[in-house]
């Protein structure tokens, strides 16, 4: 799996194309495409223009502040990083969970699972699957699906707003609650309060169920298309329970190599630091983890995600899930689920385990218990791992002994896809850019291939249609060839 | 005037008896003046200036001025609370005051203050100063990132605990701060204990109970169901 298309042997000779900012994603990034004068791709890069430096300004601080703290890195899925936060201080604390406790956070984190893959799937990457990747611009958004389809951007919304209903009810607000602490939650769930989520639930999973008959239906309308987008080959990571089923909350490591043998299963994740090491890069703030038995970032890079999670788990313990993860697997021979596209099919399926699971656990009683914390020996050592929305989490800390935190390491979902979204954009430039004219539907193409992912490129708010983008081609001596600007409300024009 | 012992507060008739403050006999009366380092248990400090008002036209400390019979006393007034959010600010920015991750968030009376007053930005720049945290003790930490020099631990330290863990100290803006009263400067070389009244005394995230954190959900917090105005007022009958 060479990089062939990461670093040209003569930029200075080439024309440059910018994507900047990366529009419905989630945080600030842009891409850059090197082309001769031919229009032939040469360079193409994903960068990640940020620097947050939460590793560093936590250092110092008491770690039953770190769960509260930490989460502030996003404002979309918060929940993953207050609950991998949370299972790492649960080691320093030596605590093993209440049947309350792990089952109040469990249907916190499928909360999130929910209402974060119903943003992803319908205000963000909705409008180029239904509209088409080079459709008018100005239709290519939220709004322009509300008009079009209003029962689906209604559905979309209101699946999003459930889940936030389960956060704010499990974490005490609807973004960046305190529900969890060290060794386990501050609240359970009154009767009043299950009864409220109780009364939408059966909605949200029928709902679900026909999100995943969108895309599959989208898939069969257009199906070499789909198949062939951005596709490329790659190791894969997730986490699963003891017996193979799929589980976003707990479990051990399980990688498959890109030929579909195992490299390592049932992983104890509290020395991740055995199989996981990262390369820096210069162009990027963003690092790149690899497998560490494969040698090298160049061999070793890997993909994490709703589609390797449906992919690599033996079975999904809910069973409409599951009835549609085999169909999924079994979709023209199997070549869905190895396409870039394939990540919203997956997404969807594992949108209604989330709802299945949250109907499941509305009926367990433990979660309107009283024993919510429990405590044992206490280590220097914690180490969190979760299946966040966008793939696997992990928070990594140690604290010394007065209870300050004097080192963390986080590798959040996206930085394990980061040679994965290069890889996948690549791909896409060759099939699509190479030796064209670059126009905004094109440069599109791009930004849907790096959609797929649900990228959180800075873990930062995200600012719906308000992104400005002004795209110049220059020639090889600077001059300007081509440009077009995007503007505040979503117009095109060339200039 | 209906009674010889009798102020005016915000036209409204406050009673009092001799020897009170303003903020006494306004409190006792079930009326808020906002305050930071005065505490009812304590003798006032008059350090934050918060419960600046404005007596017969004067501005004038409501927590050491004493109570006096036909005293016109304005407190709630728009330019009052404007200049009471400019002391807010300031103090704000002084220090680090980190609220979305601090846990006396909910319970600290500086955060309820600002909400009270409606201050909605810090407005000036931040002093970003290097103060440290002392984590030494077992039981207790300090953030002196969050302080802003009421001197009530001091107070409580040497008056209730008999103990005079802490001392205010040094000069000027940077200089002036809290001091641990020990050869090494460290909490954990003092006879401080969990238990002492100077423990729970900070009305803001500098004195700390350790591993307690997060414990109390949102919604339970002191000033989750009323705000500080109310909660006082509530307190004190």
């Amino acid at each position: 799996m060479p990089f062939e298309l990461e670093t040209a042997p003569h930029p200075e000779k080439l024309k440059r194309v910018a994507i900047e900012p990366l529009s419905r994603v989630e945080g600030h990034g842009k891409v850059t495409i090197l082309l001769d004068d031919d229009n032939h791709v040469q360079q193409v890069r994903l960068h990640i223009v940020e620097f947050r430096g939460f590793e560093k300004f936590i250092e110092g601080r008491p770690y039953w502040e770190v769960p509260v703290m930490v989460q502030r890195l996003c404002g979309i899925c918060p929940v993953s990083h207050h609950l991998a936060a949370s299972k790492a201080m649960d080691m320093v604390v030596g605590a093993k969970l209440t049947p309350t406790a792990e089952k109040v956070r469990r249907l916190m984190h499928y909360g999130q699972i929910l209402q974060s893959h119903a943003l992803h799937f319908f205000h963000l990457s909705s409008p180029d699957l239904l509209f088409g990747f080079d459709a008018d611009v100005a239709k290519r958004n939220i709004v322009g699906v509300l008009a079009a389809y209003p029962e689906i951007a209604k559905k979309g919304v209101l699946l999003r707003k459930y889940g936030q209903e389960v956060i704010r009810l499990t974490a005490g607000k609807r973004v960046h609650g305190t529900g969890s602490i060290p060794g386990g939650v501050n609240k359970s769930l009154t009767a009043e309060e299950r009864a409220l989520l109780l009364k939408d639930i059966y909605q949200m999973v029928a709902w679900s169920r026909e999100a995943v008959q969108l895309i599959k239906r989208l898939f069969e309308e257009n199906l070499e298309f789909y198949n062939a987008f951005g596709r490329f080959t790659a190791h894969s990571m997730c986490l699963v329970r003891a017996d193979g089923a799929m589980d976003l909350y707990h479990g051990g490591l399980r990688a498959r190599r890109a030929d579909g043998t195992t490299l390592f299963d049932h992983y104890d994740y509290s020395h991740y630091w055995d199989v996981i090491t990262e390369d820096v890069k210069s162009w990027s703030y963003m690092k790149f983890p690899f497998f560490k038995a494969l040698g090298s970032s160049e061999a070793g890079w890997y993909r994490v995600g709703p589609l390797t999670r449906v992919a690599l788990c033996d079975f999904i313990p809910t069973p409409l899930a599951d009835h549609e993860r085999k169909e999924f697997l079994a979709f023209d021979d199997g070549r869905a689920a190895g396409a870039t596209l394939g990540y919203h099919w997956a997404r969807m399926i594992e949108m209604l385990h989330a709802a299945e699971a949250i109907k499941d656990l509305l009926h367990d009683d433990d979660i309107e218990g009283d024993e919510l914390v429990t405590s044992g020996e206490r280590r220097e050592r914690g180490v969190g791992v979760i299946e966040a929305p966008r793939g696997t989490l992990i928070h990594h800390y140690r604290v010394d002994e007065h209870d300050q935190v004097i080192r963390a390491n986080l590798i959040v979902s996206t930085t394990h896809n980061n040679q994965a979204m290069n890889e996948a954009i690549r791909v896409v430039a060759r099939q699509y850019l190479d030796g064209h004219e670059i126009t905004e539907g094109l440069l599109n193409h791009i930004e849907v291939a790096i959609r797929c992912f649900d990228p959180c490129l800075s873990c930062a708010t995200h600012a719906l249609g308000q992104m400005p983008l002004d795209v110049e081609l220059l020639a090889a001596d600077g001059t300007r060839l081509d440009r077009v600007v995007r503007d505040m409300r979503g117009l095109c024009h060339r200039e | 005037m209906s009674d010889q012992n009798t102020f005016l507060l915000d036209g409204e008739e406050i009673a009092f008896t001799p020897g009170q403050t303003i903020m006494q006999a306004a409190r006792a009366a079930g009326k808020y003046i906002p305050h930071l380092c005065w505490h009812p248990e304590f003798k006032p400090h008059g350090s934050c200036k918060l419960c600046t008002v404005k007596v017969n036209g004067r501005f004038a400390s409501a927590c050491t001025t004493a109570a006096a019979a036909g005293l016109e006393v304005e407190n709630r007034t728009a330019e009052l609370d404007d200049k009471r959010r400019t002391m807010l600010q300031l103090l704000f920015i002084e220090g680090n005051h980190f609220c979305p991750s601090c846990e006396k968030s909910g319970n600290c009376l500086l955060q309820a203050t600002a909400y009270e007053l409606e201050m909605l930005t810090p407005h000036f720049d931040h002093f970003y100063p290097d103060r440290p945290v002392d984590a030494s003790h077992p039981d207790v930490m300090l953030d002196f990132n969050r302080c802003i020099l009421c001197s009530l631990c001091v107070q409580a330290s040497e008056l209730v605990d008999k103990k005079c863990v802490f001392v205010m100290g040094g000069r000027g803006m940077k200089g002036r701060k809290i001091i641990i009263n020990s050869e090494s400067g460290r909490l954990a070389d003092t006879d401080f204990s969990v238990d002492d009244r100077a423990a729970s005394i900070c009305p803001v995230g500098v004195i700390l109970k350790k591993r307690v954190g997060f414990a109390v959900p949102y919604g339970q917090r002191t000033y989750d169901k009323a705000p500080v105005s109310i909660v006082e007022t509530e307190a004190a009958k």
